[in-house]
């Protein structure tokens, strides 16, 4: 009997909770549907011309081009920097190893608008020194956004390979398995879930990205978040839905195509 | 010179000796055991044969040919881990294709040679399988058609049943001696358990803090201990120091009582350590026939345990000594007439009797 209640109870606080993190996605999707030209309850119709309308205004289409350029560039490097780097820490043995690893983490634990105005006020003082602009810049913004990105990229690989049986590399090499062969066939492989779910996690971290980059676009130049809190300061029309619902569609998509590669619950 | 050969090896790990004039020969086809206890370098002598640890001193011969320092994958070793360590993103058949493929062989025989190995530990119906999808036992014998397909120079397998339940151990030790003995592979093993040890090999290498204590045929090590350590790891032993008396006498320093026994390793007045197995001992109420010439000590009963199998008897002498004897499940009967403290005279053969250096 308190078995059964106690497994109603937990079914109810799962369901609660899901309704609670859904309910805001489903909504924002349904008004971006919505004809009328305010947003209130019941809509009068529905109608795709929010969608349109998004893709026609510049700085929507600008800023959606330009953050899916950042994040790709970003998310890239973080995996050139963060993948030999994660190995560094997992197999290598030298001294400040953990100030190394905290270090190349700390980006994950410093509020956005500090980094962001950090990263600004160095980049001006970079200026002052050698003439090279930084700030508002395309450079720029994806320096600051690899800094995003290597912390998930070092977590999930780290993760991978401290789960990874150490023994499977030794086991190639007695196989006749040169080192450098190795490293592709075995190494690689096996924190393929760790790769897939870093670089994910970079994309959507830098692609979602409002505080830092605030501080370092250029004028004319904006990216998809900052575009969408200038709109929101004349506008409240579905637009601003249907842009929103267009990044819903985007991660989840990502999420759902690399579902096979990677168990998100166990890359935690 | 033999077919594998360790020639006084050693291995520093930091200034800390793990390995020490460790001298070893192995022949073609043989199985041999490296066995001690936890932490005495097994898998350190291991890993040197296998290229993955460095030697500090001394050089390792296979089949005629010095590879000391030839790498780890050009060595030809076929290695079982102890956690298999299988490709966890390869199927069993890739899996025990690794080593063919790196050997750059042929598509065609690498399908046969990778059929016939999977045959021969009964897993062609799991070829397509993951590591993750199979048992332990299976993925036992996984890893061992991986290291036997490659055809090596030498098998390795480091506490190959470690991982597994008992019930399985058992089966699986006759299944990896059966493979071994069939394709003739010439096998070094490293385990920690002397029944595995005692079942499995030829030939056995105690090994104590680094140091090879004895070598010998199991029956061997077993019968004739060379030393308390030996004694003592297989199996157990009853021990009494004392001197050599002269020629087959012996007296114990505690009671003064002497004993007989073969003293042909050591000279009168030398002292010694005299030892005798529980399993070889008897225990009557009165004093055993002196013709006999049975070995005798007197003492009292301390306690009896039930084991199934045997009953363990734990025998008190007036000098504070204890010794124990196992008695056969069919004296039961005997065991439970006993009382704590009822008075017992142990006997045994002065032919089970050995001598060991103190
Ligand atoms: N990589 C290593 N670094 C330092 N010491 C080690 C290393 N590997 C083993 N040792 C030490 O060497 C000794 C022998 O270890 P090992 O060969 O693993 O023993 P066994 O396999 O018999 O349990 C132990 O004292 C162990 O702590
Ligand atoms: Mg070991």
């Amino acid at each position: 009997m308190k078995a059964h209640i106690s497994s109603w109870s937990y079914r109810a606080l799962v369901f609660g909770t899901m309704l609670f993190v859904v309910t805001p996605l489903i909504t924002v999707i349904w008004v971006s549907f919505f004809s009328n030209k305010l947003i209130s309850l019941p809509p009068q119709g529905y109608s795709f011309t929010w969608y349109l309308n998004a893709w026609r205004l510049d700085d929507f289409r600008g800023g959606f081009l330009l953050s899916l350029k950042v994040a790709v560039v970003a998310t890239f490097i973080g995996l050139v920097i963060a993948v030999p780097a994660s190995l560094a820490l997992v197999r290598g043995r030298f001294p400040g190893k953990s100030f190394i690893s905290t270090l190349l983490l700390s980006p994950m634990m410093i509020p956005g608008v500090v980094a962001g105005s950090a990263v600004y006020i160095y980049y001006i003082q970079f200026e002052l020194l050698t003439n090279v602009q930084l700030a508002a810049t395309f450079p720029g913004l994806v320096a600051a956004h690899v800094v995003l990105t290597i912390p998930w990229v070092v977590r999930l690989v780290t993760a991978s390979l401290v789960g990874a049986n150490e023994s499977i590399e030794e086991a190639a090499l007695n196989l006749g398995a040169h080192p450098w062969r190795v490293f592709w066939r075995i190494t690689l492989p096996s924190v393929r879930p760790g790769l897939i779910a870093g670089g994910l996690f970079s994309f959507i971290m830098s692609f979602t990205d409002l505080e830092k980059s605030i501080f370092l676009i250029g004028p004319g130049s904006t990216t998809l978040p900052i575009a969408i809190i200038n709109y929101l300061e004349w506008n409240l029309d579905p637009t601003v839905a249907a842009v929103a619902a267009v990044q819903i569609f985007l991660i989840g998509f990502m999420l759902i195509i690399s579902d096979p590669y990677i168990k998100l619950s166990r890359a935690f | 010179m033999s077919y594998l050969k360790f020639n006084d090896v050693q291995k520093d790990y930091e200034g800390v000796r793990a390995v020490s004039h460790f001298d070893l020969g192995i022949e073609r086809g043989e199985m041999v055991a490296l066995l001690g206890p936890s932490g005495c370098g097994k898998t350190t002598s291991l890993r040197m044969l296998a290229g993955f640890v460095s030697v500090t001193s001394g050089s390792i011969f296979l089949d005629g040919r010095n590879i000391t320092a030839v790498p780890a994958y050009s060595r030809n070793t076929g290695m079982v881990f102890q956690g298999y360590a299988l490709f966890p993103h390869m199927s069993v058949a890739q899996n025990v294709a690794f080593g063919l493929e790196m050997r750059r062989l042929p598509k065609a025989e690498i399908g046969r040679r990778v059929t016939r190995a999977l045959e021969r530990v009964r897993l062609s119906a799991l070829a397509d399988r993951l590591p993750r999808q199979l048992s332990g036992g299976q993925q036992q014998r996984v890893a061992l058609a991986r290291a036997i397909v490659i055809d090596p120079a030498v098998l390795l397998l480091d506490e190959p049943l470690s991982a597994l339940d008992a019930r399985l151990r058992h089966e699986v030790r006759a299944e990896i001696r059966q493979v071994q003995q069939e394709t003739g592979l010439t096998t070094l093993m490293v385990t920690h358990d002397q029944d595995e040890a005692l079942s499995m090999a030829d030939r056995l290498v105690i090994m104590n803090q680094g140091r090879i204590e004895q070598i010998g045929q199991p029956a061997e090590v077993y019968e004739n201990p060379a030393n308390r350590f030996v004694a003592e790891f297989m199996g157990k032993s009853n021990f009494i120091g004392g001197t050599v008396v002269e020629a087959g006498r012996f007296r114990c320093a505690a009671s003064d009582t002497v004993f007989s026994c073969d003293t042909s390793r050591f000279t009168p007045g030398a002292e010694a350590l005299l030892s005798f197995r529980p399993e070889r001992a008897r225990i009557t109420a009165t004093p055993p026939d002196t013709i006999s010439g049975a070995n005798v000590l007197a003492g009292e009963l301390k306690t009896a345990t039930y084991l199934g199998q045997s009953i363990e008897v734990s025998i008190a002498t007036a000098g504070g000594q204890s010794f124990n004897i196992l008695l056969p499940n069919s004296d039961a009967g005997l065991a439970a007439g006993l009382q704590p403290g009822s008075a017992l005279h142990v006997s045994w053969a002065p032919a089970d009797t050995r001598l060991l250096p103190v």
